[in-house]
């Protein structure tokens, strides 16, 4: 390509600087900016007494404050960044098992199923649907005196004073199942799409040497599907730590304080965030800080993990030799 | 061999029961969604049912006059998202073919540097940096008002990521080539030939961050504080407020009402979404 460069006296390749310009402009004023400007924020006081905001540097002070090193306070940080996870986990451990048993069934050469259009287009459906209102949709149908409670009830299968939303373990579960229902339709088309990247000649080999159903999918689909899989876990991790809208609709405070009940037991970082955003800068940057390092870790671990990854370059190489979109 | 088919045909007959239990389980919470914003509160109380009832206009009226108190109404939120959402998609799309073709078609200096950055910050979720952008927001006083809400739509690295995929795939720069000969600008040759031979990566990437935008909620929450420009998302948190929590018809009327856009949509574009899904599978 190198002798496009110059032609006819005109130097093409400024033109590639004009036309990424604006993205970084863009990037730099409305990302940077902002990113560097909370760890700057991160490092003041923010004390309003009287309609009057102070503002002081403390250095880390707001960093050991959210962790509860101070005296007299309490780990917040901790807590959430814990209840954030447990949310994450228990939808995602069934949601990858699941994505997997479906998709292996999608694309089975053995046992070949007809419609599989219309099974990926309605479990795929959620996904789409706002969240909000499908969290608020969840706690509607599924409150004390709502009707999937009310029937229960009726059939004698809960005690008349049962209720989902005063038991910690009962509103984790419920949001992790809402998660749970609307991710694993996108984690099995993402398989799906890695599956039929692999060669059908390793499968004929395999069932030469007589493999089974379930030797090939541990010996040929699993390690070929390493990175795919990688893929679905590092963005539904990242995504998982910013989960925001579903607990911040099922089953909260009233009065806008963003309190994930019973007990604070299901507000996550982000609602955290939510919370402290106007009344206290400092500790709001801190957290986000924070956040932001925990999610740097993650994608430098992903990034390391695939550079050594030959698997990976092997099928990264298939894939540009295929073109993605042709 | 006899009962192998059988066998493999019993195999095939649970996966289908299994898939269509599934499918039924994706339709369940809104089938009841819509059930129940046609029952009375006292009948929702009284458990589930998979029959409508009768009570959809009183459902319906009693549902306008509980809005009347929150400021913006369904519909009027619903045109804010709108308002929000299609500039939005427009932004993201045309200046991440933009970006994707400068890096695809040119060679320049920074250009490794430049593809390296937006894969780094592909993983950089807006949260982390939500205090600084609305503190930065007060101080340009854009705060309470949709820019900022539209402007970062020039900044989406995963769709710069997916339209150089796609250019790779789909052009070849014998077609710049020869526009260069009949004498056609840079700029000029961009918007009148690569973006036209885009259009199926621009439609895909467009319906994605349309709807990403209209079911954000984080930010527009962070953003957004006048009841009269509050967004669709922001309606639906406004629909756990007391004055709801009382009529269970009422309450699944609006869930309706805010979900029917969206449920209209997947339906007529989901072949397109489901494909655009499998497309960006074996992404970086």
């Amino acid at each position: 390509m190198k002798h496009k460069k110059k032609k006819g006296g005109v130097n093409y390749g400024k033109y590639g600087l004009r036309f990424i310009a604006p993205f970084f402009i863009a990037y730099i004023l409305f990302s940077l900016w902002p990113l560097l400007s909370t760890f700057y924020y991160s490092f003041f006081e923010y004390v309003t007494r009287n309609l009057h905001t102070t503002v002081e540097f403390c250095s880390f002070q707001n960093y050991l404050n959210v962790l509860g090193i101070t005296d007299g306070e309490r780990a917040y940080f901790l807590t959430y960044l814990g209840n954030t996870l447990r949310l994450w986990i228990l939808n995602f451990v069934p949601q990858v098992l699941l994505a997997l048993l479906i998709a292996a069934w999608l694309t089975s050469s053995r046992v070949r199923l007809g419609r599989k259009g219309i099974y990926k287009v309605l479990v795929y459906m959620p996904n789409i649907i706002t969240a909000a209102s499908i969290s608020l949709l969840f706690y509607a149908l599924l409150s004390k005196f709502g009707p999937i409670m009310s029937t229960l009830r009726s059939w004698g299968l809960i005690s008349a004073s049962a209720d989902i939303m005063v038991s910690k373990w009962g509103t984790s579960l419920t949001i992790s199942f809402i998660l749970f229902w609307m991710w694993y339709g996108n984690s099995t088309l993402l398989l799906i799409a890695g599956m039929m990247g692999i060669n059908p000649s390793l499968y004929e080999a395999a069932d030469i040497d007589g493999a089974t159903g379930w030797q090939k999918f541990t010996n040929v689909t699993l390690p070929l599907l390493k990175p795919v899989l990688l893929y679905v876990l590092v963005t539904s991790a990242i995504g998982g730590l910013q989960l925001y809208d579903i607990p911040a609709l099922f089953n909260t405070g009233t009065g806008g304080g963003l309190i994930g009940l019973p007990d604070d037991t299901s507000t996550t970082v982000t609602m955290y965030i939510m919370r402290l955003h106007a009344s206290d800068t400092g500790r709001a940057a801190a957290v986000s800080v924070m956040l932001f390092i925990i999610t740097l870790i993650i994608s430098l671990i992903f990034f390391r993990v695939f550079r050594d990854d030959k698997d990976y370059k092997n099928a990264r190489a298939a894939h540009h030799r295929k073109g993605v979109g042709a | 061999m006899n009962s192998d088919l059988r066998a493999l045909r019993r195999r095939k007959v649970i996966r289908h029961i299994v898939l269509i239990l599934l499918c039924f389980l994706s339709l369940l919470p809104f089938y009841l969604m819509f059930v129940n914003a046609t029952r009375t509160s006292n009948e929702i109380k009284a458990g589930i049912s998979f029959l409508f009832g009768s009570n959809l206009s009183e459902n319906l009226r009693n549902f306008a006059e509980a809005q009347v108190g929150l400021g913006v109404t369904v519909l009027g939120a619903m045109l804010n998202s709108f308002k929000i959402a299609l500039p939005f998609t427009i932004l993201s799309v045309y200046f991440s073919a933009l970006t994707a073709y400068g890096i695809y078609a040119y060679n320049f200096k920074l250009k490794k540097f430049a593809w390296g950055f937006i894969m780094a910050v592909m993983m950089v979720p807006t949260q982390v940096f939500a205090i600084g952008y609305y503190k930065f927001m007060i101080q340009i006083n854009l705060i309470d008002t949709y820019w900022p809400l539209i402007i970062p739509a020039i900044t989406t690295p995963a769709v710069v990521f997916f339209m150089r995929q796609y250019l790779q795939g789909a052009l070849s720069l014998e077609i710049v080539e020869a526009a260069r000969i009949d004498g056609s600008g840079e700029f000029h040759t961009f918007n009148t030939i690569i973006l036209p031979l885009m259009k199926p990566a621009l439609a895909t990437q467009a319906i994605f961050q349309f709807v990403y935008c209209w079911n954000n909620l984080f930010m527009p929450t962070l953003i957004i504080s006048s009841s009269a420009k509050k967004t669709l998302t922001m309606f639906v948190q406004m629909l756990t407020a007391e004055s709801f929590r009382a009529d269970y018809g009422v309450v699944f009327i609006g869930l309706a009402i805010t979900i029917l856009p969206m449920f209209i949509m997947y339906f007529i574009l989901s072949k397109f979404i489901v494909e655009g899904v499998s497309l960006g599978g074996v992404k970086e």
